[in-house]
């Protein structure tokens, strides 16, 4: 087992390397740093201080070495847009982000696992192909054509709801929260509920396919056979043994949730890291932008390495496999 | 498989033509039997026609500025109360007829959807190809490559190298090179799922007699690829070059969206929603609302043509 974590663990920082490198490139290569620091009027002098003082003189590789030194710290130099610290910008917004991002993940699951549900118990009925019918459409519209149209539906023709930003937020220490004000509940329905689709039909489907599967298994004709309940087999068992696979997909999702946030960001203006990453992209804004990519990165490699360990602590056959190849 | 030539005469003659081989095939077969599937059909053809032939349908040129008049910017559809004659679905702040704005988009979607799903496939199916057939270390760096690659998903890769290119180009990006940028970065966020599938079949056909025999009378292992491996390989790509085109459309829409792709000045659909997105408040949904919708409709449509050539060419499922 702790082979297993150590390899996977290896893994993890091999990919964590490539994507520091990648964001070094950026940086280093892509546009020259100092022009970018500086103003039109700083002499040639001036220009040679600072590059000798950022280390720009010395040999790549050590270069690099500071980088990801840096990068570890979490230091990620300044903005070249806000000229601040850019830890600073993303741990402003970070909370933001954060926060839209588990509540959409908590709608998909509380919607998303009924409906897969109820469409695996009652395939034939005309709720479930409505279910489906509506649930391609959610995997077809684009995430800020949902946005745009809630938007429509809900502030502009009906009036309800805001349409952009995040209401009042409190400050409670470093971490700033919408949840605990009206304004800022009220602001969250609609951007969770864009961003949650997609992944509300993905789980959907998900749980469609695999309760259909367990239901087909003997151990649930047998539960049937000892005259157990519908509702105990239904539940009891064969919910429970879909439940992991389901829960594997949602851990891996919760990744792309934060990444993809930024789309519905931008359409409600919602002030998180990923309009901060937008921004940055529109404006050559290279230090936000590697700085961005490293932590998105790390959250996906954490997430997927949680979600292996867990797996191999759950499933013995995985720890067996992966000693057997290697 | 037995060619013309080897079959005897009267076995020949007996055969039924070429179209009715296709119209009796399984494909066209459960082609005909979803209506769902000939619906989709219908309307990717009909907006596929509309952007194909953009220039002799719409009423009026979007690109042609002497055709556009601020007077008439913000006009609503025909059927709603100041609608005006040629602006059927009305026009955006510029001007421009929705109508013709929409065929002429389409066709700068469909055209970057395509050419980045070409590219991507190019990529994929090469690379996979080459890992499955080389294997050893040149195998694991590409799959790596790969694995490294689908930690972060489609758009943020799209939006690294547009940004990239921002800065490797400054301000003068026109719009020629914006229209390759898009290419360029789609197709390059969208190769992994072809190498990882052609990887896979490709492992399996080279342990075929048919290779070993082609190796034995000393093929070079780039044609014996590429010209015998290539077509036993390619079934499933084609699922996954139909899937992958909707995702490329809805990229560049999305790209589009958040205004780093084409101009204003040159829409395709998402850049028409992000203009009528300002408008949305004001009443004036008809500029994002159309465009939205042949979007959403498009995009639907082919991924409806996907399920069905993937039930379709999967014999498990017969």
């Amino acid at each position: 087992m702790l082979a297993f974590i150590i390899r996977r663990l290896l893994q993890a920082v091999i990919v964590m390397l490539t994507v520091a490198l990648i964001a070094f490139t950026l940086f280093r290569f892509v546009g020259d740093p100092v022009n970018m620091m500086v103003g039109i009027e700083t002499t040639a002098e001036e220009r040679a201080q600072l590059r000798q003082d950022l280390g720009l003189n010395d040999p790549i590789p050590i270069q690099f070495a500071r980088f990801v030194a840096n990068a570890a710290r979490l230091n990620f130099g300044n903005s070249y847009q806000f000229k601040t610290p850019v830890i600073d910008l993303i741990a402003d917004r970070f909370p933001a982000t954060m926060e839209l991002a588990f509540a959409s993940a908590i709608f998909s699951l509380l919607i998303g696992i009924p409906m897969g549900v109820y469409t695996a118990l009652h395939r034939r009925s005309w709720r479930s192909n409505i279910f489906l019918a509506a649930s391609l459409i959610g995997i077809s519209l684009p995430t800020f054509l949902i946005g745009i149209l809630l938007i429509f539906l809900f502030p502009v023709t009906l009036g309800v709801l805001p349409s952009f930003g995040r209401g009042e937020v409190l400050r409670l220490g470093f971490w700033t929260t919408g949840l605990l004000t009206t304004s800022g509940l009220k602001a969250l329905i609609l951007p969770a509920i864009t961003l949650g689709l997609f992944q509300m039909t993905l789980i959907m489907r998900l749980v469609r396919g695999e309760m259909l599967e367990v239901l087909r298994t003997d151990y649930i004709k047998f539960a049937r056979a000892r005259g157990l309940s519908d509702r105990a087999v239904n539940f009891g068992h064969a919910l429970k043994n879909t439940l992991v696979p389901v829960m594997t997909i949602a851990g891996l999702q919760l990744g792309s949730i934060i990444a993809f946030a930024l789309i519905t960001e931008s359409v409600f203006q919602w002030p998180g890291m990923g309009l901060l990453f937008l921004k940055a992209v529109q404006n050559v804004d290279i230090p936000i932008m590697s700085a961005y990519l490293l932590l998105v990165a790390f959250i996906f490699v954490t997430i997927n390495l949680i979600v292996d360990i867990l797996y191999a602590v759950v499933d013995p056959r995985i720890r067996i496999d992966a000693s057997a190849t290697a | 498989m037995t060619t013309a030539a080897e079959t005897p005469p009267e076995v020949l003659m007996r055969r039924p033509s070429r179209l009715k081989a296709i119209l009796d095939s399984d494909l066209i077969y459960s082609f005909l039997r979803s209506r769902v599937t000939i619906a989709a059909a219908i309307v990717t053809l009909v907006i596929v026609l509309g952007a194909v032939f953009a220039p002799y349908i719409a009423p009026k040129n979007p690109y042609d500025l002497t055709q556009i008049s601020i007077l008439d910017s913000n006009n609503p559809p025909i059927w709603m109360e100041g609608g005006q004659a040629p602006y059927v679905l009305g026009t955006d702040d510029q001007g421009r007829d929705v109508f013709s704005t929409i065929l002429y988009g389409s066709r700068q979607s469909l055209a970057i959807g395509l050419m980045a799903t070409v590219l991507a496939g190019i990529l994929g199916i090469s690379l996979g190809l080459i890992a499955g057939y080389a294997g050893g270390t040149t195998d694991a760096f590409i799959m790596r490559a790969a694995d490294v690659q689908s930690t972060f998903p489609a758009i943020l890769i799209a939006m690294l190298i547009d940004g990239t290119s921002r800065a490797l180009f400054g301000e003068q990006r026109n719009e020629q090179i914006v229209f390759w940028v898009m290419v360029l970065s789609i197709g390059l966020s969208f190769w992994v799922q072809y190498a990882r599938t052609v990887r896979g079949s490709t492992l399996v056909e080279k342990s075929k007699d048919y290779v070993l025999a082609a190796r034995l009378i000393g093929i070079a292992p780039m044609k014996i690829l590429f010209r015998h491996v290539l077509p036993n390989v390619v079934g499933p790509v084609l699922v996954i070059a139909t899937i992958n085109l909707a995702l490329a459309i809805i990229t560049e829409a999305t790209l589009s969206f958040l205004g780093l792709g084409l101009p204003p000045t040159q829409p395709s659909l998402g850049t028409l929603i992000q203009i009528g997105q300002k408008y949305l408040f004001a009443g004036e949904w008809w500029i994002a609302i159309f465009p939205g919708i042949t979007l959403a409709a498009l995009v639907l449509a082919v991924n409806l043509l996907g399920d069905w050539l993937r039930d379709a060419l999967n014999p498990k499922l017969r």
